[in-house]
């Protein structure tokens, strides 16, 4: 098939000494990343964005992608091991994790977190490998009224699948998009919300929106409750670990089906925390023992390892055949495919094939490292963690604050990340969504630049959007979904108001 | 004890007020990029729309989100307990400050001072203040982050950072 032999030549491109040692670097620097809290997932890569820029794309986007597979690996140590969640998508992982450690089993549940973090990713990468050429071939056919219906769609789903008040999700969604306006139009070359100050001439980066928010403004919630880490004692014995390789065979119902909600969730977009929620839910559901989810059940530990892996993965999916990131995460690898140079969309495969399966390729050398790396560091990563907080957090922030400087050499963004912080905290409290805002900021001029492009070819008319069957099609499905939060919502204003007159009268 | 209990447990805003202050900043944004569209143009042009088109778009649906975020707030009945409750308490909010505070000082510093130097400022000041740590540990520690962060950034990965007079004094 085209395709594998399109996988080898990625492979020939990635097995080079040099690839392979940025690929260790990377994971260690990722699992590092996903263990300290205040260094997520999407904030550690922004941070360690800047330092790419001087390699060329393909060794670059490989140390990347491995500090996200890294990322998605080691939330789950401090999630088992100290019941405090590395990322967001660790925290179902601390539900069965936890208390398994408690119970003395931590070597098992270690084990079998990152087996199943593998196998929901490695499901995600041969779905990539087989439906990425399919989907780029198909887009191909997409012109700017298609890709702005996809945007519509993207922006869409996370009205309808987000758990915050739809108002607020609008509100934090739009927010991003004005902050995308902000400086030089690129059409007319007019400048933008600037009012006049120069600092604003440069606009605002997502990757300092992420650093601030996910990482300042993450820091600053954590401090709220304080922050110890006691926790259990774990070293990984390999006979525990083929043990317990022995022991999940019988899980295999679990990890396909939650293989299967990751990767819808991660190409949804909704990402790898909601999927990890959800595949907890549906296997407790699903569980002869799902009553006892919660004091250390196998399958509650393994559901949501396998999901939130299998959506990190597939949330690369539409990023590298669209150019829409299902997650934050992805849409810090996007901003940085788009910093080197490198659009991603369907012409990507077309144009950069040697770059593309070289990443696909990467991705699954990355995975297998990224296991084999866990097992062994456990302890290492461990005493990482009982170094006091007030030591720990300064350097993570100091690290941010770098992470921010260098994005544009400016002063300003220092400042910036440190109001997206504030704005982060505040935000967080009240359950307003981060991720939509995210998103927006970095898709805002690009969804921007598709509308103009669609007016321009229509000459005004809106029509354009439903001319034919495809962009008809995905309008339709992207209105349904921004208006079924407000009917819901409507629809059950009135009937509580009917349910109260009687009470009334 | 009691006191400084009962003291820690007062919260400093409550859930509503921040709802409705965050509210009415989104409605104030809105209208700042409303005024901005406007003059940018926010209708069609010859060539299509104007460069205020989108953004008045987005700062209309800003400003319906953010109305619809404050009358929920006001006018919501059944929300009113969890509206009433604290938002952040004190003893909460101070732990959040101590981190705060160090770290504007550091921001503001680090165009004086350099990255460094306020970089080990920053570590000595939050070991003593959150880890009451005394000098014996602090000094080590704040001096190696930075020289570490020195050989990494400047040497390393050829990114230069902040400096102030003390680089510029010792030949950098």
């Amino acid at each position: 098939m085209e395709e594998l032999s399109a996988l080898m030549q990625g492979f020939a491109v990635v097995l080079t000494p040099y690839n392979i040692m940025l690929m260790f670097v990377g994971i260690f620097l990722g699992v590092l990343v996903g263990v300290l809290p205040g260094l997520g997932g999407a904030n550690g890569i922004a941070i360690l964005l800047p330092i790419t820029f001087a390699m060329n794309p393909v060794s670059a986007i490989i140390m990347l992608s491995c500090i996200y597979w890294g990322s998605l690996f080691g939330g789950a140590i401090t999630s088992i091991l100290f019941n405090i969640p590395g990322c967001s998508w660790s925290v179902a992982t601390t539900f069965d994790g936890y208390p398994l450690a408690k119970k003395g089993r931590a070597g098992e549940a270690l084990t079998a977190s990152f087996t199943a973090s593998f196998i929901g990713a490695l499901f995600a990468i041969i779905l990539i490998t087989f439906l990425a050429p399919v989907i780029a071939r198909f887009a191909l056919q997409f012109g700017p009224p298609e890709f702005f219906a996809i945007m519509l769609l993207t922006f869409a789903t996370f009205m309808t699948m987000g758990k915050e008040a739809p108002f607020k999700v609008l509100a934090a969604m739009m927010l991003g998009f004005a902050l995308a306006c902000v400086g030089i139009d690129i059409v007319t070359g007019q400048l933008r919300l600037t009012f006049g100050s120069e600092e604003l001439l440069r606009g605002f980066a997502f990757l300092i929106a992420v650093i601030g928010m996910f990482g300042i403004g993450e820091i600053l919630y954590s401090m709220e409750e304080g922050l110890s880490f006691k926790g259990v004692q774990a070293r990984i014995d390999p006979r525990v670990v083929l043990k317990t390789w022995g022991s999940l065979f019988q899980y295999w119902g679990n990890f396909a089906r939650s293989s299967v909600i990751g990767a819808c969730l991660g190409i949804a977009p909704a990402g790898a925390t909601p999927a990890s929620f959800m595949s907890y839910g549906v296997a407790k559901k699903m569980s002869r023992n799902g009553s006892k989810f919660g004091t250390g059940e196998m399958d509650g530990l393994i559901a949501p390892e396998t999901a939130n892996n299998a959506a990190g993965t597939a949330a690369l999916l539409p990023m590298i055949t669209l150019g829409i990131p299902g997650s934050p995460t992805a849409a810090v690898l996007l901003g940085g495919l788009l910093i080197w140079g490198l659009q991603p969309g369907p012409l990507l495969f077309v144009e950069q094939k040697e770059f593309v399966w070289g990443l696909i390729a990467s991705m699954y050398l990355g995975n297998l490292a990224g296991l084999i790396v866990v097992l062994t560091t456990v302890p290492l990563f461990a005493a990482i963690l009982r170094v006091p907080f007030s030591i720990i957090a300064p350097i993570i922030i100091i690290a941010c604050s770098i992470g921010a400087f260098t994005v544009a050499n400016a002063m300003g963004d220092v400042w910036y990340m440190l109001a997206f912080g504030v704005l982060g905290y505040v935000l967080k409290k009240l359950k307003y969504p981060l991720a939509p805002m995210v998103l927006a900021l970095v898709l805002g001029n690009t969804a921007e630049n598709a509308f103009r492009q669609s007016m321009l070819m229509s000459h005004g008319s809106l029509s354009i959007f439903w001319s034919n069957a495809l962009v008809g099609s995905i309008m339709a499905v992207a209105l349904v979904l921004l208006l079924w939060p407000f009917a819901v919502w409507l629809t059950s204003k009135l009937a509580n108001r009917s349910v109260a007159r009687p009470q009334g009268t | 004890m009691e006191q400084e209990q009962a003291a820690g447990d007062k919260p400093v805003v409550s859930v509503g007020t921040m709802e409705i202050v965050v509210a009415i900043g989104f409605i104030l944004v809105a209208a700042l990029v409303m005024f901005d569209s406007v003059r940018l143009g926010h209708r069609w042009g010859d060539s299509g729309p104007d460069a205020g088109y989108f953004p008045f778009y987005i700062s209309l649906l800003m400003m319906f989100a953010g109305f619809g975020v404050l009358l929920g707030v006001v006018f919501a009945r059944r929300e009113r307990a969890k509206n009433q409750a604290a938002f952040v308490h004190w003893r909460q909010f101070r732990p959040v400050l101590a981190v705060f505070a160090p770290l504007a000082m550091y921001v503001l510093a680090m165009q004086y001072i350099g990255l460094y130097v306020a970089a080990a400022l920053f570590v000595g000041a939050f070991m003593r203040i959150n880890g009451g740590y005394g000098l014996r540990h602090i000094v080590p520690i704040a001096i190696a982050v930075p020289v570490v962060a020195f050989l990494l950034f400047e040497y390393w990965f050829l990114v230069p950072l902040p400096k102030g007079p003390l680089e510029t004094w010792l030949g950098f």
